[in-house]
């Protein structure tokens, strides 16, 4: 089949970065080869509930239940979920903002991200960060913030700290192809090199930074061969295929967790939804978002694989589905009740010490400013 | 017991922590083997080794960021800065990362970014700043700059037990010129706490840092010849800052001047002043008023850097106008 005009690399003569064929999926090696028929199952369901999660957020964003905007990662199913799914409960991950798959995989719940969504005061941030920029360090990640880069030396950090205490702990960081200009990308990487410190940094190229094709993001012909430059190890894998995911991000896990320092995995994706529910896309050229649906979609490939490497039959998958369809009910009910946060909660916790800052004099009527602004005796009669 | 000077109280400070607690490390360009551009961190790796005093890449952006990705895990990180000019490197993982991180995401950055600051010491645009007013606006982030050696020493004591990230300035001209003999035992000065450098009664100077020692040599000129009595408030924290000291001072004199180093336009006077503004203004007897730097990035040559900078006479002027007013 022809593959569409391509928006990874400017060098149009380049191979694509997806199989020729992509339907012939095989496991990639010997990690996925490891991997039980539970586990398989256990992937296929976090795909599942990425993409059915982001589709029931699409419907509450329509009925203006989500406050602000809405991230998809239709398409990319397989490359959060197979990365992450590397990595041991104790290790740390930092997600971007196609990750809610990554989360899901170290223990995010449908009900924590629907809540985050909908700005409630339980949600996991109380209502101070959108979306799915949150964390929690007992199940292993760490919310982004959206200065794209930053991540890189403050993940490095707790390798850092890793390193430093002889912990055999490994932190996993995403990056999009975008953020791979910024200054905080190479300082990061560079630091987490010279230390040496476990860290595996997963650039996911996915062919655009919001409009803008990889090709005029970067005059390097993969993000792979960057690792050159930085004296680390550097893979590339087909990131719409789950095992090679997971193959490839297990064995830079395994690398860092032995000592031997970061890796750079470039993941080949596609983005197939904008850059956010807004964009209409219409920098993208025409047919190639439909070809990508039609003929490289990460769950179709996965069922397929499924079914006939490991006898998986269509009822399996279906009563996954459901179960996950059934969750997402529950959890949209659970949100929607939900209270929204207490507006004084936003003066608490800026600091330790102290816990709680003062609201401005105004907020509680003149007098309160005489009571606390003591006045010369002679002063006049500012009580009313 | 022998006086130490400042830059050594801050190093003495440094020692003492790291022996104190095991999660305080350091890190910073040339801060190892070498014991940093100033000689602050000499002797550390030393005695710590190379795992608690790490050399790092030319990376403010890197070191600031790994501090904090360090101090989520529970570990005091040190950063130094080469010179504090450098901090705005490393702006946006100060401001957008750090500040933010315990209030958006309950995670916690007990960390100390530290490095050699201001002028008066010939060293141009780039080794002079005094970046504080930048930060002053960055809710989640303290600041101190002390003036003092035992200040410099307390202060630090505490910015590294603090559990929030504290900026911390030293001034380098103070480095090897003031000195003091260091109180006894755990000697820990309180964030957040102004310090009385004169009492005074007829006009006040609110200050920090190297112009501390500017405001009391006015002091003392201004009593021999003109028989007033200044008081000094040294702020040795600026954010958050001290209310009821700033407060005491306009209550006690009726007469204020803010002096500092920076330049002016949008810096911490400014700020000084909105608050006499709003909670003592019936008690001012004159308008509050500023020394400060020319608003021009500091030149090198001595002539052009002594006028651009606050001077002892600038003070002693202002003084006068508003012992007069």
């Amino acid at each position: 089949m022809d593959l569409p005009a391509h928006p990874f690399n400017s060098d149009a003569t380049l191979t694509p970065p997806v199989p020729a064929d992509p339907s012939s999926v095989r496991s990639r090696g010997v990690h996925a080869d490891q991997l039980t028929h539970a586990q398989r199952l256990e992937l296929y369901r976090h795909m599942r509930m990425t993409r059915t999660l982001e589709e029931r957020l699409v419907a509450l964003y329509r009925q203006t239940k989500v406050v602000g905007g809405l991230f998809r990662s239709l398409g990319q199913e397989a490359d959060a979920v197979g990365s992450a799914f590397a990595l041991e409960q104790r290790d740390i991950m930092s997600p971007l903002i196609r990750n809610m798959g990554s989360m899901l995989v170290k223990g995010a719940t449908p009900l924590e991200i629907l809540r985050q969504y909908m700005a409630k005061g339980n949600s996991p941030t109380r209502g101070r960060e959108l979306n799915i920029h949150f964390g929690d360090l007992v199940r292993g990640f760490v919310g982004q913030i959206s200065h794209l880069g930053d991540m890189i030396p403050v993940m490095a950090g707790i390798a850092l700290s890793f390193k430093m205490r002889g912990e055999d702990r490994v932190v996993l960081v995403y990056i999009g192809d975008g953020a791979t200009s910024t200054g905080a990308f190479h300082e990061g990487l560079n630091f987490a090199a010279v230390q040496q410190v476990p860290l595996v940094v997963v650039v996911e190229n996915n062919g655009y930074a919001y409009s803008t094709p990889t090709g005029r993001q970067t005059a390097a012909r993969s993000f792979m061969d960057k690792a050159v430059g930085y004296g680390i190890a550097g893979v590339q894998a087909d990131g719409n295929d789950v095992l090679a995911v997971y193959d490839v991000t297990r064995a830079a896990v395994d690398r860092a967790r032995s000592g031997g320092g970061p890796t750079l995995v470039e993941l080949m994706t596609y983005r197939r939804k904008g850059h956010a529910e807004h964009d209409n896309q219409s920098y993208v050229p025409d047919g190639e978002v439909e070809w990508w649906a039609a003929n490289n979609d990460p769950i179709d490939r996965f069922t397929s694989w499924l079914a006939e490497h490991d006898g998986v039959s269509p009822d399996e998958l279906a009563a996954i589905d459901a179960s996950v369809a059934a969750e997402i009910d529950a959890a949209t009910d659970a949100a929607d009740l939900s209270p929204m946060p207490d507006a004084l909660d936003a003066l608490v916790g800026i600091y330790g010490d102290p816990a709680t800052l003062p609201p401005h004099w105004y907020r509680e009527g003149v007098r309160k400013a005489v009571e606390q602004h003591e006045r010369p005796a002679s002063w006049g009669t500012h009580d009313g | 017991m022998a006086e130490i000077t400042y830059l050594e109280a801050i190093r003495e400070a440094l020692f003492e922590e790291m022996e104190r607690d095991q999660n305080v490390f350091c890190l910073g360009e040339d801060i190892g083997a070498f014991g940093g551009a100033f000689k602050v961190t000499e002797g550390l790796q030393a005695k710590y080794g190379e795992q608690r005093v790490i050399d790092t890449p030319i990376s403010e952006t890197a070191i600031i960021g790994a501090a904090a990705g360090a101090a989520h895990m529970g570990l005091r990180p040190v950063a130094e800065l080469q010179f504090i000019d450098f901090i705005s490197c490393g702006y946006d993982m100060l401001t957008n990362y750090v500040a933010t991180a315990r209030y958006r995401a309950f995670l916690p950055c007990p960390m100390v970014v530290r490095g050699p600051s201001g002028g008066y010491v010939r060293g141009g645009p780039f080794h002079s700043q005094n970046p504080e007013a930048a930060f002053l606006h960055t809710p989640g982030l303290k600041i101190v700059y002390p003036a003092t050696a035992a200040d410099a020493k307390g202060l630090m004591k505490a910015a590294i037990r603090d559990d929030d990230c504290v900026l911390f300035f030293e001034h380098k001209y103070l480095y090897r010129r003031v000195k003091d003999v260091m109180p006894d035992g755990d000697h820990v000065v309180p964030i957040g706490k102004a310090r009385v450098a004169r009492e005074g009664t007829d006009v006040s100077i609110i200050t920090y840092a190297a112009t501390v020692w500017k405001a009391l040599e006015a002091a003392e000129q201004l009593e021999r010849e003109d028989g007033l009595s200044v008081e000094v408030i040294d702020l040795r924290t600026l954010l958050p800052m001290d209310d009821d000291a700033i407060v005491a001072t306009v209550k006690k004199t009726n007469r204020v001047m803010i002096v500092h180093e920076d330049t002016r336009t949008g810096g911490i006077a400014g700020e000084i002043t909105a608050r006499i503004n709003e909670t003592c203004f019936e008690w001012l007897d004159a308008p509050v008023l500023r020394v400060t730097a020319h608003d021009v990035p500091l030149p090198y040559s001595p002539p052009l850097e002594d006028y651009v900078l606050p001077q002892v006479r600038d003070i002693v002027t202002v003084a006068r106008h508003l012992a007069r007013y």
